[in-house]
């Protein structure tokens, strides 16, 4: 026990002797918090749009100024022709053309019909499919506008109408930031865990000071034990960190019980540093470990459901979702933090990661003990 | 000549001997392609759903029918309480509740008018607003079948066509993305780790006590990253036109040279990197979080950057890979010529000549 506790003093004082490591562990997750959260916004405004107005009638006015006033989109230009407004396309001016033929508001009152065209720049299809369906609401609904003004509505309701109310739970604002900051929370609490846990057992191989500690009394447990605690309770103190920011910035407070979450992350920490124990086992320079475990994190980052839904993968994907440590984690603080589930609802989880804990670090223990 | 040659063997042999790194080095753009291609899609299907059909009869089961029908909900499990749909949501097992009221299809075959409830799980805003609005529409559409065809006055009706990506696939735009992030990965971080771990182990020491000029040191790290990114633009090309689809619509030969040209800048920035850090671990550092973070989240390429807040629309000028991510987009899919890029290919190349001048220079001052 006293071996341990050198070690562990060992391990501390060299982390904090180590500018770039603690610049790492506490300068990231703020700027990344702080930042990060205002870039990954999926809500879609300042949508830019070209218009050719073929009609100018006070009928294709007034639509261009609904347009104009819902906020999602801006007029980018006035073109004269189809031809001219590609231009604008192509040059990343615009993401839309509305085209208004000529004796649009005419076709309209006196044929009872009239056309509108739309073209969008779907390279971006997410983007391109939302702000097709906004200027097409916009336009539905100035074509009621235009139906309330010439038609003398009914009494009753001559059709069958079934009134759809729909209410968003968990998240009435729909703010995207509440969803963004936990899962971000999760990245960095991963990237301490494995990133910095096997670069520093691969920096004393590399170095050679691993032989040092191996010609010592130094027992393996507790050379592992004085490498994995020191980064156990940095991450744990990073996510605590990381809430602190999402309260103050954000306003961000967790529904659920602070100790679920804190006991899951304490878990999950022991997986994901049994993780960085087993890559630093298979590589011999920083590099590699490096690359690897960038690799690794990568592939787990973006098959953790973090940006996009798991449900719409692919099978063989949501297969391998269930394989990949983050996805739970990512699972559980949205459902803590969001929806304040408790120990009951997230038992499954907390069983699977604690499988993945033992798992691991009981790979990378038995291949520890291979090299010695 | 014969130096500096026997110096690119040299890093040669350095990459090549280390098969792990190769691998992986490689092994990234393909399995990034697989992943962003096929497993990332924003698209919505399968989510479940509950119901909490209060009324059982005739329309509630139609339209329970039309939505398990859809591609976009599995039918999940019938509820009998409003407080399951609660706990449901908490465990995470739906995300989206219907509740059909007490005498639904009789109050619409008398009144007219019928109501039910969509409740969705808004923990993701998307999600919650996708699903809500493909219900809506698959109910509106067992309405209007409902009601007799007659024809509305005053229609407007929209023709709306997708340029460039009709089917709305997500690869169109991850592909140019991908290149960015694999480009910037292998030419500047690898680079900067790779001579600043000479710095850290001291054998820079003994090559810049050679006959082979410091620059051309620095030239012979930099050559073997240039080709495999060579190997890795091929790679990716091959697999998106081959693979996924994506079509190569303009030239190739402006293609490969404007990748060749945001090589060559991460690599400067990779130089410049490695000229002001001295471990290995800072110049990790500096590339993941400085470069690696911005590239992906501020190119364009996974969140639109005019939804951004002004500072960070602004900060995302200076990240080199939303120029090439723009660049890429209009020759290889829109088909454009250098007549309409011209501007985003002088950027990046005012942005190689700034980090060559800087690196060149803080590396001479180390010197002395």
């Amino acid at each position: 026990m006293k071996v341990l506790k050198y070690l562990l003093e060992k391990e501390f004082r060299q982390i904090f002797r180590n500018k770039s490591i603690l610049r790492i562990i506490f300068l990231m997750p703020i700027v990344q918090l702080i930042v990060l959260p205002w870039a990954a916004d999926y809500e879609m405004k300042n949508i830019n749009i070209t218009v050719i107005d073929h009609d100018h009638s006070p009928v294709s006015r007034q639509l261009i100024s609904n347009i104009t006033a819902s906020g999602y989109f801006i007029l980018q230009n006035y073109s004269n022709s189809y031809k001219s407004s590609l231009g604008d396309i192509e040059s990343d001016k615009a993401d839309l053309i509305l085209e208004i033929p000529a004796s649009f508001a005419e076709n309209l009152i006196k044929k009872n019909e009239a056309n509108l065209f739309i073209a969008v720049n779907a390279i971006n299809g997410v983007k391109a499919g939302l702000g097709g369906a906004y200027l097409q609401m916009i336009i539905q609904n100035y074509n009621s506008d235009i139906r309330a003004k010439y038609m003398q509505p009914s009494r009753f309701s001559p059709e069958k109408n079934i009134d759809v109310i729909s209410s968003n739970w968990y998240n009435a604002e729909m703010n995207y930031k509440n969803f963004m900051v936990p899962g971000i929370l999760v990245i960095l609490v991963t990237l301490v865990g494995s990133f910095l846990a096997s670069l520093n057992i691969v920096k004393e191989k590399e170095i050679g000071t691993i032989e040092q500690i191996n010609v010592t009394p130094i027992k393996k447990w507790q050379f592992i034990a004085g490498k994995l605690i020191p980064f156990w309770i940095l991450g744990l103190i990073v996510l605590l960190i990381g809430l602190l920011i999402s309260r103050l910035f954000y306003g961000i407070i967790p529904q659920g019980n602070l100790w679920v979450l804190l006991i899951f992350a304490a878990i999950y920490m022991l997986a994901v540093l049994g993780l960085g124990l087993l890559i630093s086992t298979y590589t011999s320079t920083q590099q590699q470990a490096m690359l690897i475990s960038f690799f690794m994190l990568m592939v787990f980052v973006l098959l953790g459901g973090l940006y996009t839904s798991i449900d719409s993968m692919p099978h063989w994907a949501q297969v391998l979702t269930k394989f990949n440590p983050v996805t739970y984690f990512v699972e559980v603080i949205r459902m803590v933090i969001l929806k304040g589930s408790g120990f009951a609802d997230i038992k499954n989880q907390l069983l699977i990661i604690s499988g993945f804990a033992i798992f691991l670090n009981g790979w990378a223990v038995f291949n520890y003990r291979k090299r010695y | 000549m014969k130096q500096f040659l026997s110096f690119i063997k040299k890093e040669f042999y350095h990459i090549l001997r280390d098969r792990r790194t190769m691998l992986i080095l490689l092994g990234m753009p393909i399995v990034q392609i697989i992943i962003f291609g096929f497993a990332l899609t924003n698209e919505v299907k399968n989510s479940k759903v509950a119901i909490l059909d209060f009324s059982h009869d005739a329309a509630t089961q139609a339209i329970i029918q039309s939505l398990d029908a859809s591609n976009y909900f599995d039918i999940q499990k019938n509820l009998s309480g409003f407080n399951e749909i609660d706990a449901a949501f908490k465990k995470g097992t739906i995300n989206l509740a219907i509740v059909f009221p007490q005498n639904f299809n009789a109050d619409l075959g008398h009144f007219n008018k019928a109501s039910l409830q969509i409740i969705a799980d808004a923990s993701d805003p998307n999600v919650a607003n996708t699903l809500t609005n493909y219900a809506t529409a698959i109910i509106k559409n067992y309405q209007q079948q409902l009601n007799a065809t007659r024809k509305m006055p005053y229609t407007i009706t929209t023709e709306i066509r997708m340029m460039y990506n009709p089917q709305l696939k997500g690869a169109y735009s991850f592909v140019p993305g991908v290149m960015a992030m694999v480009l910037m990965l292998v030419c500047t971080m690898m680079t900067a780790i790779t001579i600043v771990r000479e710095k850290e182990t001291g054998t820079m020491e003994v090559l810049l006590v050679s006959p082979v000029s410091p620059i051309k040191i620095i030239i012979s790290k930099a050559i073997p990253y240039l080709l495999l990114s060579i190997v890795n633009i091929v790679s990716i090309l091959l697999l998106s036109v081959f693979v996924l689809d994506v079509p190569i619509n303009g030239s190739l030969v402006l293609l490969m040279g404007v990748s060749i040209l945001f090589t060559l800048t991460s690599l400067a920035l990779g130089l410049l990197i490695s000229s002001v850090t001295d471990s290995q671990q800072t110049a990790m550092f500096i590339s993941l979080v400085g470069l690696f973070l911005p590239t992906v989240m501020l190119s364009g390429f996974m969140f639109p950057i005019e939804n951004m807040p002004l500072p960070l629309r602004l900060i995302s000028n200076a990240v080199p890979a939303k120029w090439y991510y723009s660049i890429v987009k209009s020759v290889m899919i829109k088909g454009v010529g250098l007549s309409i890029i011209w501007k985003d290919v002088l950027v990046l190349t005012g942005m190689l000549f700034l980090f060559l001048a800087i690196s060149i220079r803080t590396f001479k001052i180390r010197l002395a």
